[in-house]
C-alpha cells in the first residue's frame, strides 16, 4: 500500500482512539450533565461525515471542531430550558456516584466559554494552538491567551490543580 | 503545564464508555448511517467474524485471515461507516450455534452478494441452493451446474475468494480425487467442518 492510497479505517476505530478524549473535552466544556449527549450528538455527526473526510486529516482536531459545535447547541438549548431544571435536586448524588472532583467542575465551569474551551482543547485534547484558534474564529495569540488566563484562574479557584496533576 | 496535562484529572470510566458506544450503535441504527456491523463469536474452528450491511449478511471470516484487515477491506470496498455493534448479527450467530451444536443444517439469513460478481456469483448461488448438507460436490461437478463445465478452474477461485463461508458451503466442495483442497480458513478448518456434517 503506498501512502497516496491510504485506506480509510474502519469508524469503530476512530471511537476506540478518541473516545475517552471526547468525552473528557464535551465534560469540561459542556459540563457532566449534558456530556453524554454531546458526545453522542458528536459521534453521530462524524459518523455521518466520515466517508467524506480526506484520509489523512488530522481526525482529533476534526472530532474536537465537531464536538465544539454540538456542545455550542446544546448550551443555547439549555439556556432555552426552563432555568430551574439545570439544578435538579438529584444531580449531586449522581455526580458522587461518579467519584468525579466536584470543585475541579464547578472552577472549570465558572471560567468564561473560550477560555474554558481553550483550556479543554489544549490541555486535554493536546491539541496545537493553530488548530484552537480556528475551531475558536480567533487568532493564535488569542487562543494562547485565553488558555492561560483559563489555568491562571484554576490555580486560584483549584488549589490541587498542581498538587493533583504531579502526583498522576 | 504541557498539553494534555490535566487529562489525569478527568479519568473516563471504561463502562461509561461502552454505555456511549451502546447508545452510537441504535443512534447510528436509527438514522440509516450503519452501513456496515460487525461481531465476532467463537467457533468450534475459533473465532469468525460477522459482518452485516442492512440488506444481508456480506462477510464471514476465519480467524487466519486476521479480522481487522478484513475490516479494513471492507472500509474501503464497501463504506468506512462500520461499527461493531452486535444487535443485526444476533440472528446468524444464534444459527451458527446451532449449526456447530449439530441442531441445524442450513442457514436462514439475508445474504448480502455485493463482494461477489458475474461467474462467482453464479457459482456460489448454485453451491447455496444445490449442495446440501452432508453432501460434498466436486469443483468439475459445480461447474456443471453453474452451466460451465470447462470452468473448473474459475469454480476454485470463486470457493477460494467466497465472502461468507460456512453459511455458503464451500467447505461442501472437494477434489475429484477426494482430496478435501484448499480451504479460506485453511484445511482443517474444512475438514473439521466436512467431519461435523457426517456426524450430523
Amino acid at each position: 500500500m503506498t501512502v497516496d492510497q491510504i485506506v480509510k479505517p474502519p469508524f469503530e476505530a476512530v471511537v476506540a482512539q478518541h473516545g475517552a478524549t471526547v468525552l473528557r473535552v464535551v465534560r469540561a466544556v459542556v459540563g457532566q450533565t449534558d456530556a453524554d449527549d454531546a458526545w453522542s450528538e458528536t459521534f453521530l455527526a462524524a459518523m455521518k461525515a466520515y466517508p467524506q473526510l480526506p484520509a489523512d486529516a488530522n481526525v482529533e482536531a476534526w472530532l474536537v471542531t465537531i464536538a465544539h459545535r454540538k456542545a455550542i447547541d446544546i448550551t443555547r438549548a439549555a439556556a432555552r430550558r426552563a432555568l430551574p431544571v439545570a439544578d435538579t435536586p438529584d444531580s449531586p448524588a449522581v455526580d458522587r456516584a461518579d467519584g468525579r472532583d466536584l470543585d475541579l467542575d464547578a472552577a472549570v465551569g465558572a471560567l468564561p466559554p473560550k477560555q474554558r474551551q481553550a483550556v479543554a482543547y489544549h490541555y486535554l485534547a493536546g491539541l496545537p494552538y493553530a488548530d484552537i484558534a480556528i475551531i475558536l474564529d480567533s487568532t493564535v495569540a488569542a487562543a494562547r491567551r485565553a488558555a492561560a488566563d483559563g489555568i491562571a484562574t484554576l490555580r486560584r479557584t483549584y488549589p490541587r490543580l498542581d498538587t493533583a496533576r504531579s502526583h498522576t | 503545564m504541557t498539553a494534555h496535562s490535566l487529562t489525569p484529572l478527568y479519568p473516563v470510566d471504561p463502562d461509561h464508555l461502552r454505555r456511549l458506544h451502546a447508545r452510537l450503535e441504535q443512534d447510528a441504527q436509527a438514522n440509516d448511517l450503519l452501513d456496515i456491523a460487525y461481531r465476532t463469536v467463537d467457533s468450534a474452528i475459533g473465532p469468525l467474524l460477522l459482518a452485516a450491511t442492512p440488506r444481508g449478511l456480506v462477510r464471514l471470516a476465519f480467524a487466519n485471515e486476521g479480522h481487522d484487515s478484513v475490516l479494513l477491506t471492507l472500509s474501503e470496498r464497501i463504506s468506512p461507516r462500520i461499527l461493531e455493534a452486535p444487535a443485526r448479527l444476533d440472528p446468524v450467530a444464534r444459527q451458527l450455534d446451532e449449526y456447530f451444536a449439530g441442531r441445524r443444517q442450513r442457514f436462514d439469513v439475508a445474504l448480502d452478494w455485493s463482494l461477489s460478481q458475474g461467474f462467482r456469483r453464479t457459482v456460489l448461488e448454485h453451491l447455496n441452493t444445490d449442495v446440501a448438507f452432508g453432501t460434498t460436490a466436486s469443483y468439475a461437478s459445480l461447474a456443471r451446474l453453474a452451466g460451465s463445465p470447462k470452468a473448473v478452474r474459475a469454480v476454485g477461485t470463486a470457493c477460494a475468494t467466497n465472502p461468507t463461508p460456512i453459511v455458503v458451503p464451500c467447505h461442501r466442495v472437494i477434489r475429484s480425487d477426494g482430496a478435501v483442497g484448499s480451504y479460506r480458513g485453511g484445511p482443517v478448518a474444512k475438514r473439521a467442518l466436512l467431519d461435523l456434517e457426517r456426524a450430523g
